[in-house]
């Protein structure tokens, strides 16, 4: 089983939701960090890292002995990732989206492919919950390629947990396609309301079942809870603002370290999904 | 020998674009017969990214051995560079105006980009 | 002209908040939201006579299901993944692409022997260019699910510019992104400043070392103010005292206050919304932004 944890909004408390069910889960965890851009998981878990792999992305290289240049394979980047002038081809690999038509295209076959770093992947645990975690290097732009490598290790045998990128982007749709459920982490706000509806209107146009857990809330009946009443969409949990949670949380304690009650409370909401994801009621 | 200048119409009064890659077009202007041409760079204006190297490569195409210009990011400058074609930057109010300048000689060839990438 | 961005790493840390309050502050500004993909700016600027336009960019495959022979050779090509089988081996046209997917590369529709693949151009989102009570802003708004939201925040930087230059505005203030991928690259080449808004949280403070090397690596300079700063006073120390050690300038701590959540419901900036201790140090906040730059 796949949950993932989202939110328009950043900084609305999905990773401290997802380290909280991760923790107050009965069953085995794997917890995945997708959130390649600011990864942020492991301040709270606090894992043991056992293994790491860098995460590469192809790019062109041209055999100059072997192109003629006929400017074919210029012609067919889409991106323009290459550029042409009558001698070999220039590359841009930072443009590159690795498509691979340059290397199709080529009369010579002079167009081969090496790897270019991108990014990181760390796989550990922590008292028995399994963890993988990615990370972007810096001033690289695509992040896609890194979430890519994380969820190469989601499981439909164990509870898999993913924390996501914030924003509605490509990022974000990498790190949930293929969930089967999403949880929205948002707060009472006219931005977390607004940016609630953005990502609610990505998970329709996705087909992927979502429902709702509210932080920060002052007051129960508020405009995400009414929203949700009428959108219909499962409202799951409240957790109400308090400066001692957001206190703790600053120094990487988790949720249920302070405020153990919502234990009993977070296994409820699994069991919720679990029973929607099995209910089949996308 | 033929030079290139951006501008956003197709005469010698019309004014310089001071933008390379997504310039509306190049007057192509050659110095021996006196004669010019206009280029369309408008297939351009909307890429995706990396409108400079494909502008670069329609600049080369079209024989040209300067490009006299506002501002010319890295990766165009890669390939005109690579292509031999000689890069001045000015800030000129019309073509004819910029081409003035460079007979008298007062526009020097840049030795890099003066501007950064715009990133798409 | 003067480009001031302001961007946070880790998100939620009170961008938005800050940025509407120095649109309040500021004298002669055109304001660019370019958090594209959650752009709130709006909410508390609130915009008139605004202008709308269609953000294209980029292409999707599309097969024409008759002309397909289902020889499969768009599935072998694709290396995204693109392209589906629609399972039943007999049937013409059983190949079909998930335009969600598709990165518009067109290695399909260039090898398909049919011809059977065409592309068509993308629309990503939409921008708006706006008249609010501190100046014109421009913002934007990406497609649900859409890729290329570095080209939406370069198309916003770039109108923005364009504003600031026909009217005679010397400062453009940037609302930027979370993170420090591809929009938030897009927002801050060739900038003047980036101010960076941090919270004093292990993940706060571990975001706001990304994005320092960030700013960093494209030679961009920058400033530090740690909002929420009482939530944990050691951590702020240890953010302003890494942020000098980095060559960066603190310029400023804001206090935890409901107000801040009040002026937005309220769909104000907070300087106007009030006159309290957030108020006060935003302003001393910006009068150091001012001197930055």
């Amino acid at each position: 089983m796949k949950i993932a944890l989202a939110s328009g909004k950043g900084g609305t408390g999905k990773t401290t939701m997802a380290v909280a069910l991760a923790r107050a889960a009965r069953s085995p965890v794997r917890l995945l960090d997708c959130d390649v851009e600011g990864p942020n998981c492991h301040l709270f878990i606090k894992p043991v890292l056992e293994r790491s792999e860098i995460v590469t992305v192809s790019v062109p290289v041209v055999d100059k002995n072997l192109c003629k240049p006929c400017g074919k394979c210029a012609e067919i980047c889409r991106f323009n990732a290459i550029a042409s002038i009558k001698l070999a081809p220039l590359f841009f690999p930072e443009l590159c989206h690795a498509c691979g038509g340059c290397i199709q295209v080529c009369p010579e076959n002079a167009i081969g492919e090496i790897q270019r770093d991108v990014g990181l992947l760390e796989c550990g645990s922590s008292d028995g919950l399994e963890f993988i975690q990615g990370r972007l290097m810096i001033g690289e732009a695509m992040a896609t390629p890194v979430i890519k490598a994380v969820k190469r290790y989601q499981s439909d045998e164990l509870l898999t947990l993913i924390d996501c990128p914030p924003g509605t982007a490509c990022p974000f749709a990498a790190a949930v396609r293929g969930c089967d459920y999403v949880l929205l982490v948002t707060e009472p706000t006219p931005f977390g309301l607004h940016d609630l509806k953005l990502a609610v209107a990505t998970l329709r146009r996705m087909g992927i079942a979502a429902g709702v857990i509210v932080n920060r809330c002052v007051d129960r009946d508020n405009m995400i809870a009414a929203y949700c009443r009428e959108e219909n969409i499962p409202l799951h949990l409240q957790v109400p603002e308090q400066r001692r949670i957001a206190e703790a949380s600053s120094r990487g304690r988790m949720l249920l370290e302070v405020a153990p009650e919502f234990g009993s409370k977070l296994r409820e909401v699994l069991q919720m999904v679990t029973e929607r994801i099995s209910g089949g009621q996308r | 020998m033929k030079i290139a200048i951006t501008t956003t119409g197709d005469s010698l009064q019309a004014p310089l674009d001071m933008r390379f890659g997504r310039a509306v077009g190049f007057l192509i202007y050659d110095l021996d017969k006196g004669t010019a041409e206009f280029v369309s760079n408008s297939q351009n204006l909307n890429a995706a990214q990396g409108a400079g190297i494909q502008a670069a490569q329609t600049l080369v195409a079209t024989g040209a051995e300067g490009l006299i210009t506002g501002h010319c990011g890295p990766k165009a400058f890669q390939v005109l560079e690579a292509a031999g074609v000689a890069v001045f930057n000015t800030r000129a109010a019309n073509v004819d105006e910029a081409l003035t300048l460079y007979k008298k000689g007062d526009l020097t060839a840049v030795a890099s980009a003066d501007v950064e990438g715009h990133w798409t | 002209m003067k480009e001031v961005v302001i961007i946070s790493g880790k998100g939620g840390t009170g961008k938005t908040s800050l940025t509407a309050s120095f649109a309040a502050l500021a004298d002669n500004a055109v304001v660019a939201d370019c958090d594209v993909d959650a752009a709130d700016l709006h909410l508390v600027l609130n915009p008139q006579l605004s202008e709308g336009s269609e953000f294209r960019s980029g292409f999707a495959a599309q097969i024409r299901e008759h002309a397909c022979i289902a020889c499969g050779m768009c599935a072998s090509l694709c290396r995204f993944d693109a392209v589906l089988e629609n399972g039943r081996a007999t049937v013409l046209g059983r190949y079909r692409i998930d335009t969600d997917i598709c990165e518009g590369c067109g290695v399909c529709a260039h090898f398909c022997p049919e011809s059977a693949i065409d592309l068509h151009e993308r629309i990503c989102g939409e921008w708006w260019q706006a008249e609010t009570e501190y100046g014109p802003l421009v913002h934007a708004r990406l497609g649900v699910g859409a890729e290329n939201s570095g080209k939406l925040v370069s198309l916003v930087r770039l109108e923005a510019r364009r504003i600031a230059e026909e009217r005679n505005r010397s400062l453009i203030l940037v609302d930027g992104p979370p993170g420090i991928g591809c929009p938030v690259i897009a927002s801050v080449t060739g900038a003047s400043l980036v101010v960076i808004v941090t919270e004093p949280t292990l993940a706060g403070e571990h975001d706001l070392e990304r994005i320092l090397a960030l700013a960093e690596h494209f030679s961009i300079p920058a400033v530090v103010c740690v909002n929420k700063w009482d939530i944990n006073p050691e951590i702020t120390e240890r953010i302003e005292k890494r942020t000098l050690a980095v060559g960066a300038r603190p310029i400023g701590r804001i206090p935890y206050d409901r107000i801040v959540t009040e002026a937005q419901v309220n769909g104000q900036p907070v300087v106007t919304y009030s006159s309290g201790p957030v108020a006060e140090r935003i302003e001393g906040i910006w009068l150091e932004v001012l001197t930055s730059i």
